[in-house]
């Protein structure tokens, strides 16, 4: 059993990696009261799941579509280029989301004074 | 290449090209933001419309963007089916309508409307795209433009309940973004017709590994689009974000965002996964449609308990989408029919029903339900439009809320899930027992001394007062405080332009009208509905 476990984690880390990053990033998120440190949460959350995509795309014996063919294909470990296009793409998203992120907590911060959760919940309760 | 599928992409395309005008021509002038929208949504409807009236004759139009037109399933796709076309029709409608509101109601600027049309754009793109990964981008478009909508608000609660949804949003979208993975893992498709008809299907009848990733990838998908479409538990940035949104922002973001995504979820697990796969995954349908009937209890409980108008209504939107989530879980020709029905019809009466808030508002000063006393009295219009439309959310025949939850309950039915069928009764009395209370103040209960005598005619110079309106929203609890405040405070009849009375009106009569189309709606969703559960 443990040296299935082993075995896994040997040929698997990749996936492991991401999910104990993504854990990270939604504790982050959660438990931390800064706001800054909470968007912080959420791009590390999303870079697992890049990390994920990256990993997912080696294909064993594969063929690349861009470099013309190798004369002996089987012996090669190609990435397939999709899942790094996809990965591209959802960047430049988290980096818009990122960004109206912190132009919002900008404003927060101007019209409450505070970046911490917890004062800004204090702040409000009082009005 | 027929007329139609050249306007597919083009759908798409305009409206965020557009977006850029505004911002380009505030340059030179102030005030262009709102031509150039209303300018470009009636386009877009027009050529909806057309789209819509060729998808009757053909059943389906696509696009194939890039000219990746072989092999199937490399290009981005963008289609148009009866499901798509109505949802199409419903954003174009509503956004173009509204613009009858926040031409006087504001918000007002032209970065404003280059959010709006932003927002239409993803939502439309989001309605039409084929293609699993190219959803995921619309979905954080569609969160973007929503996100920049909510802040438009003056007061600081809005930035704080556009972070607390942009958080949510994202994860909901991360997630969903896991579980295309599992699907290209399990897969290696990305297109949403390929795996609806030859990747999934193969996978369901061999078996093995590749299934469990399905099935974990489904998983994430469902999760993450319950957290877009606001089910219980995961609602909770959902009355925040409808409460602070500004009064001309909340009809479309309630009437447009979770209705879409709503569309999608039910395009990726018809379409793409197929109905196959969902009845046979143990306890798939047991857990769709558990969260659909909680959420249904759950938000109409929570409704009943507002005291915030808006709120309210925030919290009845998260009961009417466990219908449509329970309905999807159904798993029956009419149930699905049922669903895309209170889709549509839950769009009307919402938009009308944020409208009406707006209108009163800014006419009466009211924003929680004791405020609303003695309104049918003072305002007998925009009572009498409320009135209908909350008639029409019981679910109470002619109307919109009637038929929906008629073929979902016939649905339910059918396929002998009884629970569903009991939860629609519990859901009709909740959605009574919130309504009833706020017909109650405006017909039964008179005005409060401290509303009561309106100075006639105060607010006359044009347009201006209500963008003193805005500001002051957050005050508006303390009776005592509206006595000193601005004139504007208590709001005047006269700050409410002739459009927003035609938007209302017209909305509320849309809502009992569209009750007549039950059959007519069954006839246009035929080619769909057939192929999904052929």
């Amino acid at each position: 059993m443990i040296e299935w476990g082993l075995e896994i984690l040997a040929t698997r880390y990749a996936y492991a990696l991401m999910f104990v990053l993504m854990g990270v990033g939604m504790y982050m998120m959660i438990a931390n009261q800064n706001l800054v440190k909470k968007l912080i949460g959420v791009n590390l959350f999303q870079t697992a799941i890049f990390l994920f995509f990256v990993a997912v795309a080696y294909v064993e014996g594969g063929k690349s579509p861009v470099v013309p063919a190798d004369p002996d294909p089987g012996t090669l470990s190609m990435a397939s280029p999709l899942p790094h296009v996809i990965v591209l793409t959802a960047i430049v998203v988290g980096i818009a989301l990122t960004a109206v992120g912190l132009a919002l907590i900008v404003r927060i911060h101007a019209e409450y004074g505070t970046l911490r959760e917890d004062t800004l919940r204090e702040v409000r309760a009082d009005e | 290449m027929s007329n139609a599928e050249l306007l597919l992409p083009l759908l798409v395309a305009v409206p965020i090209l557009m977006a850029a005008v505004p911002i380009a021509l505030g340059l030179w002038f102030d005030r262009t933001g709102w031509s150039v929208t209303a300018l470009t949504t009636v386009g877009l409807f027009a050529a909806t419309s057309y789209v819509a009236a060729t998808v009757y004759e053909t059943g389906r139009e696509v696009h194939v963007l890039g000219g990746w037109e072989e092999p199937q399933g490399i290009g981005i796709e963008l289609v148009a089916d009866p499901f798509s076309a109505l949802i199409v029709l419903l954003v174009t409608v509503t956004a173009a309508g509204l613009l009858a509101y926040t031409r006087t109601g504001g918000p007002r600027g032209n970065t404003f409307y280059a959010g709006y049309l932003l927002l239409v754009g993803g939502l439309i793109g989001l309605s039409l795209t084929g293609d699993v990964f190219n959803m995921f981008v619309f979905l954080e478009i569609v969160g973007l433009g929503t996100y920049a909508m909510i802040s438009s608000g003056d007061g600081p609660e809005s930035a704080v309940a556009a972070l607390k949804y942009l958080i949510l949003g994202t994860v909901g979208a991360s997630l969903y973004l896991i579980g295309v993975g599992f699907l290209f893992m399990a897969t290696g498709a990305l297109n949403i017709e390929v795996l609806g008809t030859e990747a999934i299907p193969a996978i369901v009848e061999e078996g093995g590994s590749d299934l469990t990733l399905l099935r974990a990838a489904f998983a994430f998908i469902f999760v993450g689009f319950a957290l877009k479409v606001a089910q219980w538990p995961l609602h909770t940035w959902q009355p925040d974000a409808y409460q602070h949104a500004p009064d001309g922002v909340t009809p479309l973001i309630a009437a447009l965002v979770s209705t879409v995504s709503a569309y999608a979820l039910g395009r990726v697990m018809f379409t793409a996964f197929g109905v196959e796969f969902l009845a046979t995954t143990p306890y798939l349908q047991e857990i769709v449609v558990t969260v659909g009937a909680v959420s249904v209890v759950a938000g109409s409980t929570l409704a009943v308990v507002q005291q915030d108008v808006k709120r309210m209504f925030a919290y009845s939107s998260v009961s009417q989408f466990g219908l449509v989530i329970a309905a999807y879980g159904a798993l029956t020709e009419t149930a699905l029919v049922g669903a895309i029905i209170h889709l549509i019809g839950h769009g009307v009466m919402k938009a009308g029903l944020f409208v009406a808030a707006g209108v009163i508002a800014i006419s009466y000063g009211a924003r929680t339900v004791d405020e609303y006393a003695g309104l049918a009295e003072n305002r007998p219009l925009a009572a009498g439009s409320t009135a209908i439309l909350l008639i029409a959310l019981i679910g109470i025949p002619p109307s919109a809320g009637f038929i929906g939850k008629w073929y979902i309950a016939v649905g339910a039915i059918q396929a002998e899930l009884w629970s569903i069928a009991a939860v629609i009764f519990l859901s009709t009395m909740l959605t009574l027992a919130y309504a009833a209370r706020l017909l109650e103040k405006m017909y039964f209960t008179p005005a409060t001394p401290v509303e009561s005598p309106h100075p006639p005619g105060v607010a006359t110079d044009g347009g201006e007062p209500n963008e003193g309106q805005e500001s002051s929203s957050e005050h508006r609890t303390d009776g005592g405080v509206l006595a000193n405040e601005s004139r504007f405070e208590r709001g005047s009849p006269d700050a409410v332009s002739l459009g927003m009375f035609i938007l209302l009106v017209g909305i509320a009569i849309s809502a009992v009208v569209l009750g007549f189309a039950g059959g007519l709606f069954f006839e246009w969703l035929e080619p769909f509905t057939s192929e999904v559960f052929n």
